[in-house]
């Protein structure tokens, strides 16, 4: 066993002193290979990063939203329809929502509008969302000021400013009272932008649904676990786009591997020619050859992922920020949380690390099976 | 005699290797102290989205069908007029709308 260990050691330390040698040409494959395991790690880490996210901050949302279609569009509900909805056995509790949108001239943003459940603002007040509050240089005390349906300014007192640390579902938000938003936007009373249903089981919540939809065929049933598939499709498909335009990355980069395997130098030819005349044979060059794939891989895995890593939930994934901005001004700050995800890991290892072992296994073969004779009389 | 003496190849690559991986071992190590610290940051906009009773993030809000995606009407994105090109860059990755049941 000590022997075989020797051997190896042996190998890797002609390897090392190979890769030496050719310090800038495989110090740049090197720096090559840590950006490509980067950005393929860094893609995975955000995506999964932001549907986890997602699932976790709409565990809270209603467990179904009614909404009135009318000629296939939505419309307001009138109240009688909650009442008709509220009959249904298995629903707990409905509540008529009341929620809008407001373009914002002085920002360029749509701002949502929205009545809360619970604790509303005072008359003439309203609660603000911090990443608007920023960009509108407001603070609490401060009058918002906003043109109502009938085109005339409306002045809130800026009675709070939401948690800046909920700013991903707060960024846009205007909380006010019921009245408030119906003089604003100029909605009688008895009518609701939707419905928010809550379920006695939740294991019967599509059967909730149907009882909906049949009582009145006129709606669309969203369910909480809609919502929340919705932002699984969304980042799984965003994750795609850019995974995509990386896995031309990763298969130029075998190409580039296998290239520079395959195109031995007149220089490295005549080594494995002394090594073969020297008494090593085909399986010491196919082992050492295979030690600088695996060392130069493994190197660059280890520390592409782990500055992937750092760059998604250290510095709060800043290449990304541009894509998901795209034209919103209204751009929440958010920190994602880690999970160590061991699977995810080791498909990323072998994601990246086996195109390369197997772009290079056949040249370096080739390469092994040199005769030495041919070669040093080249 | 040192295990992996420097001056030998395989040592330094020990080395090399071994460093890289305490670095990646330290960030995952520090994984569940930031869970925790995100968590309770996230309590936050939990209870935001109870008691305002919230359906969607707020990432997207340069139009109306991409503020609340969940809630969006299917053909909102086309509905200046049919075969209207899609105007945001958040609606052409945002996917197109599945039918619901």
């Amino acid at each position: 066993m000590n022997t075989w260990i020797e051997r190896q050691r042996g190998l890797i330390d002609t390897t090392v002193a190979n890769l030496r040698r050719r310090k800038a040409r495989n110090l740049g494959l090197l720096l090559a290979y840590v950006l490509l395991v980067f950005l393929l790690a860094s893609v995975v880490l955000f995506g999964d990063g932001m549907r986890r996210e997602a699932r976790l901050l709409l565990e809270e949302a209603p467990e179904l939203v009614v909404q009135r279609l009318t000629a296939g569009r939505h419309d307001l509900m009138p109240a009688q329809w909650l009442e008709r909805i509220a009959d249904l056995r298995g629903v707990a509790a409905v509540e008529g929502r009341l929620w809008g949108y407001h373009h914002d001239a002085a920002v360029g943003a749509n701002l949502t509008l929205q009545v809360p459940r619970e604790a509303a603002p005072a008359a003439g007040r309203v609660h603000l969302g911090a990443t608007l509050a920023r960009l509108r240089g407001l603070a609490p005390g401060d009058v918002l000021s906003l043109r109502d349906h009938a085109g005339q300014p409306h002045a809130f007192v800026v009675e709070a400013l939401l948690d800046s640390r909920s700013e991903l579902v707060s960024a846009d938000l205007v909380l006010l009272g019921e009245a408030d938003f119906r003089a604003f936007f100029g909605i009688a009373a008895g009518l609701y932008t939707d419905a928010a249903l809550r379920v006695v089981n939740p294991l019967e919540t599509r059967t909730v649904a149907e009882k909906v939809l049949a009582r009145l065929p006129a709606t669309r049933v969203i369910s909480r676990e809609e919502m929340r598939r919705t932002y699984d499709a969304v980042f799984n498909w965003r994750q795609g786009l850019p995974l995509m335009v990386l896995s031309v990355l990763l298969a130029a980069f075998a190409l580039l591997a296998w290239d520079k395997a395959s195109g031995l130098s007149a220089e490295e030819r005549r080594e494995i020619g002394i090594l073969k005349a020297l008494g090593w044979d085909s399986g010491d060059v196919l082992a050492m050859k295979l030690w600088e794939g695996a060392l130069l891989s493994l190197l660059a895995f280890l520390l592409g992922y782990t500055l992937a890593w750092l760059h998604v939930y250290y510095a709060g994934a800043p290449l990304f920020e541009p894509v998901l901005k795209g034209w919103s001004v209204l751009y929440p700050h958010f920190a994602l949380a880690p999970e160590v995800d061991i699977s995810r890991i080791v498909s990323l290892a072998l994601l990246t690390v086996l195109p390369y072992v197997a772009a290079t296994l056949v040249p370096v073969w080739r390469a092994a099976t040199l005769d030495p004779d041919e070669v040093m009389r080249e | 005699m040192a295990l992996f003496p420097a001056r030998r190849g395989s040592g330094l690559a020990a080395w090399l290797l071994a460093g890289s991986l305490a670095c990646l071992l330290l960030v995952l190590a520090d994984a569940s102290r930031m869970a925790e610290e995100r968590a309770r940051e996230r309590a936050q906009g939990r209870a935001l989205v109870a008691r305002v009773g919230l359906t969607d993030l707020a990432l997207f809000n340069e139009a109306r069908y991409t503020r609340h995606l969940s809630q969006a009407d299917q053909h909102a994105a086309f509905q200046d007029h049919p075969g209207a090109l899609e105007h945001f860059p958040a609606g052409s990755l945002a996917g197109p709308a599945r039918p619901s049941p």
